[in-house]
């Protein structure tokens, strides 16, 4: 069946099924970075071993999580040669170097101090270690900003020209980097790997608070995850509409088909709430709609005229109903979210955080929700660009690899076995410890003094044990 | 010769290359003798011989990618569809091994399935990287800026040999380093192995070198003419001097000399090679300046690379000070 397809359509396979295994692992890794770095920062301050406890359980699951992060990244960062060659070749001279400062300024940075981080508490003591732990979440963010930079000047092309071999030259490096979506992305995705990470934490949280809601550790974990759900998500939900509105300056093509406007609206235009993208009949079937709402929130304006894709041409458009449901997905969970964290703020002011098990169960529902959104928005954001690599200026079927089909099928099937076989192992191990209680890192009452375990009860050893719910 | 942006980062993505093959060597190798660990313990310690610092090493491998991507886009974009087949199984392999550290932790049940993976990841990658550099001596068909041959050209007894070739240099290198790491009988163990392999590495070193001036007569120029042929004489006897540290290293029951002595082996094997490429940067006919990016790439990368590679030098070894000394049972986190 694969050797059927063109090459194009198979590296374009491939480039998205490494590509999203790839991206799940640091939307969760730079969250989990920064949390462990606070975690171990309270647990200094405040030598309250429950915060030492949970520092040690989500190690173990950073540590997993990471190592598949490292290892389906090098696969990105050659398979732009392999697969993309053209493009390597004519953008190479503008994105190379950004993906270069990637790798000296924070890859190196991440996987030098990962072995102090995990290994070397007791052989550098802690202030070292703390600086080890703050230098892999820093990492981690370096890392996003260069990557982001990159993928950013692909959408929003600034600061080049064009040499007589058809490469993009850089002309104005400062340009090149903050190119004009640069700033929007960037803050959108490290709020999305904050909030992926809040509502996995949140999720084990509410776990072993339906198991037994006297688990000190799940308590801490649990409030603090609320935190970050009820205070992050509304800055998430601003964020993406200025984003949105930067798109519609420098990207109105993609922002029709988000919004499924195959025609121009000149005299207001509705947000199409759901509804049927119909290709070939260029119309949305069965819409919901409200009146002049889109133009609205894009112009705010309730009567600004709006173009649709009536006016581009058909061979520069993206796949309309992808891009109308991938975005679709991703707002609701947003308001999803923000649903969660109003509920665990109207709780937490009732004192009833930890005594509301409907709150929990949404909380565990919702645990792997950012996963899903982050997805979603990548491929709001990677289609929606389509038909191509450089916006606007080099197609993706110019940017292909002179390598034939077989060639591409036969490494891409290895990627997919290879890869549900590896990750699904690995996303196993982490669920399996999850399962678990942090409870069982605690010391004992009688291994020495032990502050603030929590108002209700001392802690547990037997974590296990409990399977009440 | 005038200061050229180019040449000083063909240079720096040599010693990246370089840096790589020695750090990321030993974590290979290691795998590659996962198999002769007797028993739990033993494989335990191997493992955690390198566990704290494997990432880093592999850090080296992306930077030689990502760097020539940067700096030499033209040079990337030829090599990679050439070598479609054997970069892609080396990934492959690389995943298999990378997910094995913390994996084989987490389970008893499939304890013996990441063992596996851990061994034949780290072999099969360093047969994939031998094969890449044996279809790179050989030469990649270029047309215009694109790769012009097929997606098995890469496939000669040649390269088979420097792919076998490397397996044992790697293996050697792992070796010697778990001489430097280990402690009792493991450490007895590593040393004949040690022994053994260094007498296979010399013989594949030697082969390659009598095969490698006939793939190009470039090369066989540069080897026997004046004044290369300067080197064909300097080269070797440096490297009988390096094996015979390598035996004298072993035989005092050193720790830390035959380490050094097996990564001089390295050390010459890869200036060797430079002296056949340069001044190509993808032979047969592809330049260092032709493959150069422009030269505002080029400096704007070289100021990063500049104050950063010192600063990643300076922690990374830190990090090696800080898990100086032998590897013990139950050392680790996990
Ligand atoms: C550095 C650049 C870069 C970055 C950070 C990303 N992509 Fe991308 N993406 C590309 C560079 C790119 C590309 C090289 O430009 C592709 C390959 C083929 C194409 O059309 O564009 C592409 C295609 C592509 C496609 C296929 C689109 C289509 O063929 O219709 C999907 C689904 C994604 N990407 C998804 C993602 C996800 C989930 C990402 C999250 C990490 C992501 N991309 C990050
Ligand atoms: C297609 C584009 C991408 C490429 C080529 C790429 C490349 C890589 C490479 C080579 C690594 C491994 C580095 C090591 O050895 O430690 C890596 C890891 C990482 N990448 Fe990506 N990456 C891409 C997309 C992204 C995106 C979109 C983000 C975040 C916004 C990101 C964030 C990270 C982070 C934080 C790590 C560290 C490992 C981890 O957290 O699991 N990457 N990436
Ligand atoms: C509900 C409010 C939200 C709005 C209005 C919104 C808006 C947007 C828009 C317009 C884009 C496309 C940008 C472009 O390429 O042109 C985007 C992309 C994206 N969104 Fe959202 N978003 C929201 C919520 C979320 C949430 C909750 C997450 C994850 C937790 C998320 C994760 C992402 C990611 C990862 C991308 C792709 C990267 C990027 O372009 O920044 N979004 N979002």
């Amino acid at each position: 069946m694969l050797d059927s397809l063109s090459a194009e359509t198979l590296a374009r396979a491939q480039f998205a099924f490494t590509v999203s295994f790839h991206i799940v692992f640091p939307a969760f890794s730079i969250g989990l970075a920064s949390f462990l770095a606070v975690l171990n920062g309270l647990w200094l301050r405040s030598r309250d071993a429950t915060y030492l406890a949970l520092f040690d359980y989500w190690k173990k699951i950073f540590a997993v999580a990471f190592g598949m992060g490292v290892v389906s990244g090098i696969v990105m960062s050659y398979q732009f040669g392999t697969n993309w060659s053209v493009f390597s070749d004519l953008a190479g001279p503008v994105v190379g170097p950004l993906m270069a400062y990637e790798v000296l300024s924070a890859f190196f940075l991440e996987a030098g101090f990962l072995g102090i981080m995990l290994f070397g508490r007791k052989r550098v003591g802690d202030r070292l270690h703390m600086f080890a732990t703050a230098m892999v979440a820093v990492g981690t963010l370096i890392s996003a900003t260069w990557i982001l930079s990159v993928n950013s000047w692909m959408q929003t092309p600034a600061g080049f020209a064009i040499n007589e071999a058809g490469q993009f030259i850089p002309v104005d490096w400062m340009e090149i980097v903050f190119n004009p979506s640069f700033p929007y992305r960037l803050l959108h995705m490290v709020l999305a790997a904050y909030l992926t990470t809040a509502f996995v934490v949140g999720g084990v949280g509410a776990l072993h608070l339906l198991r037994d809601r006297r688990d000190a550790t799940a308590r801490r974990m649990f409030s603090m995850a609320m935190w970050m759900a009820a205070l992050v998500t509304p800055v998430q939900i601003f964020a993406g509409d200025l984003h949105g509105l930067n798109t519609l300056e420098h990207q109105p093509v993609k922002v029709m088909a988000m919004e499924g406007h195959y025609d121009s609206h000149p005299d207001g235009a509705p947000l199409i709430l759901f509804g049927w993208p119909n290709a070939a009949e260029k119309r949305v079937d069965y819409a919901v709609e409200i009146p002049n709402l889109s133009s609205l929130i894009l112009k705010h304006d309730w009567n600004a005229p709006l173009d649709g894709l009536d006016t581009v041409p058909d061979a520069d458009e993206p796949p309309v109903a992808i891009v109308f449901w991938s975005f679709r997905i991703m707002v609701g969970l947003g308001f999803a979210m923000l649903g969660v964290g109003l509920f665990s703020l109207f709780q937490r002011l009732r004192g009833r955080l930890y005594d509301a098990p409907w709150l929990h169960r949404a909380a565990l529902l919702m645990g792997p929700s950012g996963f899903v959104a982050v997805l979603a928005g990548w491929v709001t954001t990677e289609v929606g660009r389509q038909p191509f690599t450089v916006y606007g200026l080099l197609r993706t079927s110019d940017s292909l690899a002179p390598v034939a089909a077989p060639a591409v099928a036969t490494s891409l099937l290895m990627f997919i076995i290879v890869y549900f076989f590896v990750f699904g192992a690995g996303v196993f191990y982490i669920l399996r410890l999850m399962n678990r209680s942090a409870l069982a890192a605690m010391p004992d009452d009688d291994d020495g003094p032990l502050r603030a375990a929590g108002p209700v009860s001392r802690p547990h050893k037997d974590g296990e044990a409990h399977h009440a719910v | 010769m005038p200061f050229d942006l180019a040449f000083v980062w063909a240079g720096l993505i040599a010693f990246a290359v370089l840096t790589y093959v020695v750090l990321d060597g030993f974590d290979l190798g290691i795998g590659i003798l996962f198999p002769t660990g007797r028993s739990r313990d033993d494989r335990d310690v191997m493992m955690n011989a390198v566990a704290p610092v494997w990432d880093g090493n592999e850090t080296w491998l992306v930077l030689g990618g990502g760097g020539l991507f940067a700096v030499f886009p033209l040079a990337y974009a030829v090599v990679m569809p050439a070598l479609y087949m054997p970069i892609t199984l080396m990934l492959l392999a690389l995943v298999f091994r990378g997910v094995a550290f913390e994996f084989r932790w987490r389970t008893e049940r499939w304890k013996g399935v990441w063992d596996v993976a851990f061994f034949g990841g780290s072999t099969l990658a360093a047969l994939c990287q031998g094969i890449a550099l044996g279809a790179l001596v050989q030469g990649i068909e270029v047309q215009g800026r694109a790769y012009a041959g097929g997606w098995w050209d890469w496939l000669t007894p040649f390269s088979l040999l420097t792919g076998v070739a490397l397996v044992a240099g790697y293996a050697l290198l792992g070796a010697t380093w778990l001489v430097l790491k280990t402690e009792g009988p493991l450490q007895a163990r590593m040393r004949g192995y040690a022994f053994r392999l260094g007498i296979v590495t010399l013989a594949f070193i030697g082969a390659v070198s009598l095969l490698t001036p006939f793939q190009d007569p470039v090369y066989f120029q540069r080897w026997f003419n004046l004044p290369g042929s300067l080197y064909t004489f300097v080269v070797p006897v440096l490297m009988l001097g390096a094996t015979w540290l390598l035996y004298s290293g072993l035989r005092r029951r050193s720790d830390l000399q035959p380490f050094l002595a097996a990564l001089g082996m390295f050390v010459l094997s890869f200036i060797g090679i430079g002296i056949s490429f340069y001044p190509m940067m993808v032979p047969p006919g592809l330049t260092i300046a032709e493959a150069a990016a422009p030269d505002e790439s080029l400096g704007f990368a070289l100021v990063g690379a500049l104050i950063l590679i010192p600063i990643i030098l300076a922690y990374t070894a830190y990090a090696y000070w800080v898990f100086r000394g032998k590897v013990r049972v139950g050392d680790g986190y996990h």
